[in-house]
């Protein structure tokens, strides 16, 4: 199988962990992903906020050079890219006339049948399910995660059509696979704050407390995530967190795509686990001499 | 309810040849009419630039009940839809609760009517800042249009040289220093931009910023 593969800005900088663990997993499971070539932002959140023809036309030149490649399938692991692409297509599809506009801002053209994925959509596929079990070392047997799906992909579920808006269940399914314990919990898609991280980083550290405390009290020894701003928000700020509430949690913040690399056999290094301000490897290790 | 018990009077009080007037209304599997006179200015404004119908909330309270952020604003989003539809736009232009909104879609996936209030938040957003209305949370528009400046400058998102930039514009020097330099440690953060898509990117703000001159 072979996708486009849009990485987007996070996967580049703050979320390279993510981006590594990806392109790992991906080549254990046969998967190709072809990066598409000089990418730009997809506006993230804010373009919204200021101009709906740029929220649009960002993305979508994006999808005009991806098909130009000769894809008509991408991969998008950030869940604010995967919003933008869903969104735009949706509305270019649904409003009279913004199609021809965006076609001559971006100089391009893209079709409609084009598909956008999240990985989780392609891991939790029936036949990658049982490829995913017969890979795993079952090492992390035994270790007991929430799993946390954040606002973007499941919302608004007409726009982003992934699993089941407020109780997904996909990325249980594929770590299930590993033979990781998930939990149920309330909050697999409650809001992190987003981007209010750096100007009301209050809201933030709120929210964030709520997760932690969610996550606590069903007795998770980590949070596995799909989303590089709830990465950011849950593992950096964790010790603001623990000084701001008083309470002390220690809770590592996994992508689920390293999970997946630890159980298909590669190293903590190779998926940058090291990256965490959150120490995740002595969990890991614990878990693993128990296993 | 109020929606619908001010849709009845109208068709009740008017000649049946100028109902067709007003707006034509569809919940479910009924049709109300909407004289145009009971229909606020403002709610019109934001359907004509973002093609969302404020006039279709009955008010229940799911938004603001299901909003991680209600708590910090002054307004719920119930109260703001209903302000659109009193045609209060003094208030909501000023309100905090519109740059508060993080656009999580709680709202949007709950609300019985589909009332799609992200993309009412956004439409005010941008009517304000057309207007240049003062922000009442200045630091997210702020953020908003630095962080635009930089993708549009870049191409892909330089995060140093956005948080030096929201540092100069927002004076907070100080804050979250330490978290930085761990990160720039652990290498999360980009010494160098990279300048990769950057003439794509480029050439579609151009794009846009001539066509909203306009």
């Amino acid at each position: 199988m072979r996708y486009a593969y849009y990485p987007g800005c996070s996967l580049h900088s703050t979320a390279k962990e993510y981006d590594h663990s990806l392109r790992a997993v991906c080549s254990k499971l046969g998967i190709e992903l072809a990066e598409v070539k000089n990418w730009f932002c997809c506006g993230t959140t804010h373009a919204h906020s200021v101009s709906r023809l740029l929220a649009s036309a960002l993305p979508l030149g994006n999808l005009a050079m991806m098909q130009k490649m000769g894809f008509q399938e991408v991969v998008v692991p950030c869940p604010a890219c995967f919003s933008q692409f869903k969104t735009a297509l949706y509305n270019t599809r649904n409003e009279p006339g913004l199609r021809e506009e965006i076609e001559q801002v971006i100089k391009g053209n893209w079709s409609d049948d084009v598909k956008v994925y999240h990985p989780l959509e392609i891991f939790s596929e029936e036949s990658q399910l049982g490829k995913i079990s017969s890979l795993a070392k079952r090492e992390l047997a035994g270790l007991k995660v929430v799993c946390y799906y954040g606002c973007l992909l499941t919302r608004p579920p007409k726009v982003t059509q992934f699993d089941i808006c407020e109780y997904p269940e996909s990325m249980d399914r594929v770590l299930r696979a590993l033979g990781i314990v998930t939990l149920d919990w309330s909050y697999k898609t409650d809001c992190c704050g987003a981007s209010f991280a750096l100007t009301r980083t209050d809201i933030v550290l709120k929210l964030c407390h709520e997760l932690l405390e969610g996550a606590k009290s069903v007795g998770a020894d980590a949070i596995a995530v799909a989303c590089p701003l709830c990465h950011a928000n849950l593992d950096t700020r964790q010790e603001e967190i623990e000084k701001t509430y008083g309470t002390n949690y220690e809770l590592p913040i996994l992508y689920f795509t390293q999970l997946m690399g630890i159980s298909f056999g590669f190293s903590p290094r190779e998926l940058l686990l090291e990256k965490h301000l959150v120490n995740a490897e002595r969990k890991l290790e614990e878990v693993k001499q128990h296993a | 309810m109020l929606l619908v018990r001010r849709a009845v009077r109208g068709d009740s009080s008017r000649d049946p040849v100028q109902r067709t007037a007003g707006i034509n209304l569809e919940v479910g599997s009924m049709e109300f009419n909407i004289p145009s006179d009971t229909v606020s200015e403002f709610a019109e404004i934001i359907k004509q630039t973002s093609g969302l119908d404020t006039n279709v909330c009955y008010q229940c309270g799911k938004c603001a009940s299901g909003c991680p952020i209600a708590y910090a604003m002054d307004y719920t989003p119930t109260q703001l839809i209903h302000a659109i539809q009193l045609g209060l736009s003094d208030l909501v232009l000023n309100s905090k609760i519109i740059w508060l909104c993080a656009s999580c879609y709680t709202c949007i996936t709950r609300c019985p009517q589909e009332v799609d209030l992200p993309g009412v938040m956004d439409a005010v957003r941008i009517i304000a800042q057309r207007k240049k209305i003062k922000a009442k949370v200045p630091e997210v528009l702020t953020f908003y249009r630095s962080s635009l400046r930089n993708i549009g400058f870049f191409g892909r998102m330089y995060d140093l040289g956005l948080i030096a930039m929201l540092k100069l514009l927002t004076r907070s020097f100080t804050k979250d220093i330490g978290l930085g330099l761990r990160m720039l440690r652990k290498g999360k953060l980009n010494i160098f931009p990279s300048f990769r898509g950057v003439v794509a990117a480029r050439r579609i703000f151009s794009q846009v910023r001539a066509r909203e001159k306009t």
